[in-house]
């Protein structure tokens, strides 16, 4: 894989950030994109734009069968047969706000039991909080191990006969711990069948390769701008029986079949659940990303973020008064390294980094209950992706050097690396 | 970074007025939607006929009555370094000024105090403890 190559394809990387080359390690929170994804945007909006679906006209069929083909392309992607199974959403938020509105009101009554785990995203985590105190239903939170891990005897004890609902991510957008996530759904479905599953997969999507599937449950969702795909853009898979049972989660055009005076039915999967003029460009984008990260071949991409993390986790690892947050065997875990310097600030970290070019995230990552499960309130992340390269990690590493050079943090005993 | 001078990183090290004042009279608490941080202001108020150089109308009318002033003070909360610097720094500037006073002030004040600049992006950790001090009200 040659990324030199791949980083010619993204026009931002070649960006001077503060007078320095920027270092762009804030891929959890959005990728960038390559030009074949901003191309097909541009052309889509210059040769095919039309609304879609209900057009005669020749602009109209095209842009339909452009945004059909998408769909094909998504749900090759993620190893899905069926593409009706493809809702085109906003975003994972809202795939999840979905499921919540759509399946959840129905389903979840008073009493009954919603299982998930502290390492929750927000998006994930306060939907379902939500739902519990709108209707009375239990909130179980399944603790994390010592390396980020799901505690795999509490998940196991925290399912009951009330248990509707159990959701947990495929990989963590703090601790980068990828998730076992068929082993999961097997210790709840072997023994409680009826309990639907739905796996955020934000952060697994873009980075290993996934066959939904293959993993067996219930619900799956994805965004598409952390993939290489524009903003505005995610994807919700459900299974077909579970999906047709829904009633749908917004009204308007679009969504349905027949509309009388005094009622009117529902379209058909997947656009009974996509009301209105959908993001058909978006999209297409997605579509453009998808093939872009296929030529390159997912297991390409995974191999390049293992080596690239166990680079940047060795080498940070070296840096006294550092404290990476949880695995360290980068076999397990994702491209997301989140880490502590001293008693620093991790806004302090990410201002000095960015004087310096490089971009990570700091602060609570929309993950606040894992983060008070952690005892800290902050953490810096730098996240990577295909386009990133060891030279970037090295610059991470001297950026740190930097901030504790800034804060006077002594390092006497620094072990040169 | 010209923000993380020797003042800004003494302050982060050694904030003056750290703690808390266990009869406050009282007590306001701000968080950062950015990070969650928090910071928590206490204050003890005194009333005195003739606050030192503040009128307590504006337009010169002379105050009846007596004016609150902010006799003590100190704050707690984890921040970054900017968000801490700046409470530290504003807690010296207010003590012993009157709270209609405190009341004026403005973001532009506390970045000439801290001595900016500040990037975009950190000015709510800047005026975190400003945000706090704004919600103090004090009853006549």
């Amino acid at each position: 894989m040659n990324i030199q190559k791949i980083r010619n394809d993204f026009p931002i990387l070649k960006r001077k950030i503060n007078g320095k080359l920027l270092a762009y390690l804030d891929n959890a929170a959005t990728s960038q994109k390559p030009k074949q994804v901003i191309d097909m945007l541009s052309h889509y909006y210059s040769k095919h734009n039309a609304n879609v679906h209900r057009g005669i006209h020749t602009l109209s069929v095209e842009a339909t069968e452009e945004l059909e083909l998408a769909r094909k392309k998504v749900a090759d992607f993620v190893g899905v047969s069926d593409p009706s199974e493809i809702v085109f959403v906003r975003n994972a938020t809202e795939a999840i706000n979905l499921v919540a509105y759509a399946w959840g009101r129905l389903n979840i009554e008073k009493g009954d039991e919603i299982v998930l785990t502290v390492a929750e995203h927000h998006s994930n985590f306060v939907v379902w909080q939500q739902l519990a105190m709108e209707n009375g239903a239990v909130l179980k939170i399944v603790p994390i191990d010592e390396n980020g891990e799901v505690d795999q005897e509490a998940f196991k004890e925290a399912l009951t006969k009330k248990t509707k609902l159990v959701t947990f991510c495929h990989v963590s957008n703090v601790l980068g711990t990828i998730n076992p996530v068929e082993k999961l759904v097997s210790i709840v479905k072997g023994q409680w069948s009826n309990v639907i599953i739905l796996i955020d997969g934000a952060q697994a999507v873009p980075h290993v390769p996934v066959d939904i599937p293959r993993i067996g449950c219930d619900f799956y969702v994805f965004t598409g701008h952390k993939m290489l795909g524009p903003t505005g853009i995610g994807v919700l898979w459900g299974k077909r029986e579970i999906l047709e049972e829904m009633p749908p989660f917004l009204f308007g055009g679009e969504m349905i079949s027949k509309v009388r005076l005094d009622n009117s039915t529902w379209n058909e999967l997947p656009w009974k659940f996509e009301a209105g003029t959908p993001n058909i460009a978006g999209a297409i984008g997605l579509g453009a990303a998808v093939d872009y990260l296929s030529k390159i071949g997912m297991e390409n991409v995974r191999a390049h973020e293992i080596e690239l993390t166990e680079y940047a986790i060795s080498r940070l690892s070296g840096i006294q008064d550092i404290r990476i947050l949880g695995q360290k065997d980068s076999k397990k875990r994702g491209g997301v390294i989140s880490f502590n310097v001293g008693n620093i600030h991790a806004h302090d970290v990410a201002s000095i980094l960015d004087s310096e070019g490089i971009a990570i995230r700091s602060g609570h990552h929309c993950a606040q209950p894992l983060m008070e499960f952690l005892g800290i309130s902050s953490a810096a992340r730098a996240s990577s992706y295909v386009y990133n390269n060891f030279e970037e990690i090295d610059r991470l590493v001297e950026g740190v050097m930097k901030v504790k050079k800034t804060f006077k943090i002594n390092s006497k005993h620094e072990i040169h690396v | 970074m010209d923000i993380y001078r020797e003042e800004i990183l003494e302050h982060w090290q050694n904030p003056q007025n750290y703690g808390v004042i266990s009869h406050a009279d009282l007590v306001v608490n701000q968080i950062n939607p950015l990070c969650g941080d928090e910071v928590t202001f206490y204050f003890k108020i005194s009333r005195v006929s003739h606050p030192r150089g503040v009128k307590a109308h504006p337009g010169g009318v002379p105050a009846k009555g007596k004016s609150a002033m902010i006799r003590d003070v100190s704050f707690t909360g984890s921040g970054c370094a900017i968000s801490t610097a700046s409470a530290s720094i504003l807690s010296e500037e207010i003590r012993g000024k009157s709270v209609e006073s405190v009341g004026k002030l403005t973001g532009q004040d506390v970045l000439s105090l801290i001595g900016g600049p500040v990037a975009p992006a950190r000015l709510k950790c800047a005026f975190l403890a400003l945000e706090a001090i704004r919600k103090l009200k004090v009853e006549n």
